[in-house]
């Protein structure tokens, strides 16, 4: 029975008596705040919990990721070449420290990213459908690799290696500004800004197409092929370089973790709460444009990640960011590991583009989370 | 020009006590919402009704005192120059309670409360501002008789809850001025009482100055110190309650034929008969 808010109404007119919200008599009340105490410490340690488990999920699947593929080597192999990369044939070694490995940890990576991207972008949009895929980040990035690979178009004095994804980190940066300069438009809401971003995936689209249609057979065939999303691409330096932004980018993320918390209960609450609603927006969008393009710009469109990470989290941990953000980020390299694996297994012998796998591999993880009863407390 | 309504507020007895905001003028685009407003003293220690039509500028005017609006105003508190000031440092001392209820989010309460005090910078668990941040939480719960909530998720809750937790949330963060947008207005009867029976305990033990958009003005008679009227962006009456709830005001303001009567036990009660 809950005391204060059932109708216990009083017998007299309500004028006529000294109106109180707790229950007559509470003789356990500092028992009673204790147990609540209690609970919150277990409800925080249950979180802790989940987060472990996700971390310890994430580590079979890159084990189990790494441990697979068409090269058929035995962990026992495995292991001699991860520690004695000297003495084993340059194929194995090849196949373990340029393909195994380095893969596996990109999905780790760039799941990570984009989970991290999601999650603050639902917030501060807060719009439940937001991610850099369906507000155009993605898009805007399959165009700038379109326009290295179809017109050879990019910024002078780069490799060529680093040609495609540079052209198409500068266009999801981009595509991230125009959103944050669209949110500061006079009497712009956030779901203007949604609005538009959905425009810009449509734009960006059309533009690709575009690019397709004048393409040639080759670079058709490439750049198809970029937009599918696909860990192939690859290298130690770009494996190294996410991990370095994701380090130093998710720090102000958590730092900023309670502001979110705040926004996420109502704009003007936040800012009646003193909370500067502009700076932590901007702030937080700047992280997003960082992270979210890197990553698509190293592995093409990948979309589900970073819409569906945020829910799993959320449904797992509840909306507090301090567990929010990580758990996101969790779910989503969790996600796109697993998806990774998918793609190794599916067919023997054949790598698929990991973006075909993702939403195959996520729909059932997020349909058995999200529809499931919730256990928030 | 002054209005017929028009009466002065009573001086303070401390000079500069209390909440005033002078000049306050505020545009949403080309449409003016208020007009050189100047409201106050609002004493402290008083709860003070803010009454007018809709779209009279009533919540607009609260926020302009807190600052969450660009206006020209000129607020002080209790001496205190609230316009110069940072907007942390000013939500610290004049708050401003949104009329929207805070989100139905998967949050408990406990932590709905802690992330409304705004002083927990840390992201890890278990820091000793966190500790503090619980035990101002669940004062504030027990405040409004509802700790019995602080582990239930926010979108678990009815909306009368969730009104009573970001009353709460408010209170937590022990403000010098509470400016109060419809506060109860997803209450039920019981409830409505209680919480001004609260906001008018609380605001006398700590001498908060206390403004609050009331839209029943038999609460703002009776259970209010001080009635402030805007009518199109200007203040058209302020004063006592019964001095300033006339029929001729309802007839002006609200457009309404309504007598005023008092009772056998000597409350006033207003009563509205039909539309002007």
């Amino acid at each position: 029975m809950r005391p204060g808010m059932t109708g216990q109404m009083p017998d007299q007119h309500p004028l006529m008596t000294r109106p109180s919200l707790s229950s007559p008599a509470q003789p356990s009340a500092t028992a009673s705040l204790r147990e609540i105490r209690a609970a919150y410490q277990a409800l925080l340690a249950r979180r802790m919990g989940v987060l472990a488990l996700l971390g310890g999920a994430i580590l079979l699947s890159v084990l189990l990721d790494f441990s697979l593929g068409p090269a058929g080597l035995s962990p026992a192999q495995l292991l001699h070449t991860l520690l004695h990369p000297a003495a084993v044939p340059d194929s194995e070694r090849i196949i373990v420290w340029q393909i195994r490995l380095p893969y596996a940890l990109m999905a780790v990576c760039v799941g990570a990213a984009l989970g991290l991207s999601g999650a603050e972008m639902q917030t501060i949009l807060a719009n439940p459908l937001a991610s850099p895929f369906t507000l155009g980040v993605s898009a805007a990035a399959a165009f700038g690799a379109s326009l290295a690979l179809v017109l050879g178009l990019h910024l002078p004095g780069l490799p060529d290696t680093w040609v495609i994804a540079d052209n198409a980190f500068v266009c999801a940066v981009g595509s991230v500004f125009l959103l944050d300069l669209v949110g500061h438009l006079r009497q712009a809401s956030t779901s203007t800004v949604v609005l538009f971003g959905i425009a810009l995936v449509f734009t960006f689209q059309a533009l690709v197409s575009l690019m397709q249609f004048m393409a040639s057979e080759d670079t058709l065939q490439d750049l198809v092929f970029w937009t599918m999303g696909s860990l192939t691409r690859t290298t130690w330096p770009k494996v190294a370089l996410l991990a370095a932004l994701g380090a130093v980018v998710a720090p102000f993320s958590f730092r900023a973790a309670w502001s979110l918390t705040t926004l996420r209960m109502g704009e003007e609450r936040a800012a009646s709460l003193g909370v500067n609603v502009p700076r932590v927006r901007r702030a937080a969008l700047l992280r997003i444009s960082l992270l979210s393009a890197l990553a698509v710009s190293f592995v093409g469109v990948i979309g589900f990640v970073g819409l569906v990470a945020p829910h799993i989290a959320r449904r797992l941990l509840g909306e507090d960011h301090r567990f929010y953000l990580p758990g996101s980020m969790l779910a989503g390299a969790l996600i796109l590991s697993l998806s990774s694996v998918t793609a190794r297994m599916m067919i023997p012998g054949v790598i698929i583009p990991t973006g075909i796998v993702t939403a195959l591999v996520g729909i059932p993880f997020f349909l058995s989370i999200v529809l499931r009863q919730r256990g928030l407390s | 020009m002054t209005h017929p309504f028009m009466t002065q507020p009573s001086p303070s007895l401390v000079p500069h006590a209390g909440l005033r905001a002078a000049h306050v003028s505020v545009r949403y685009g080309r449409r003016a919402v208020l007009h050189d407003v100047t409201a106050g003293p609002f004493a402290p220690g008083t709860v003070c009704a803010l009454l007018g039509p809709n779209g009279s500028g009533k919540s607009t005017l609260l926020r302009a005192i807190a600052g969450l609006v660009p206006s020209s105003a000129h607020v002080t508190l209790n001496g205190e120059d609230l316009s110069r000031m940072s907007l942390p440092d000013r939500t610290r001392r004049c708050l401003y309670l949104p009329q929207a209820l805070p989100a139905a989010v998967q949050l408990p309460v406990l932590e709905a409360l802690m992330a409304a005090r705004q002083t927990v910078r840390t992201p890890l668990p278990s820091a000793p501002a966190e500790e503090d941040a619980i035990q101002a939480a669940l004062e504030s719960l027990s405040l409004f008789g509802i700790p019995h909530l602080a582990m239930q998720a926010m979108d678990e809750l009815s909306g009368g809850q969730r009104q009573l937790v970001g009353l709460a949330q408010a209170l937590s963060r022990k403000p010098k001025a509470l400016l109060l947008d419809e506060p109860l207005s997803a209450l039920d009867l019981h409830h409505q009482f209680a919480v001004m029976d609260i906001l008018r305990r609380e605001t006398a033990a700590h001498q908060l100055v206390t403004v609050l958009v009331l839209h029943d003005l038999n609460s703002a008679l009776n259970l209010t110190d001080h009635v402030t009227v805007l009518h199109e962006g200007r203040i058209t009456a302020s004063g006592p309650p019964a001095a300033v709830l006339t029929p001729e005001l309802l007839r002006e303001t609200y457009r309404v034929r309504a007598r005023v009567d008092t009772g056998a036990d000597g409350r006033k009660f207003v009563s509205v008969e039909g539309i002007a």
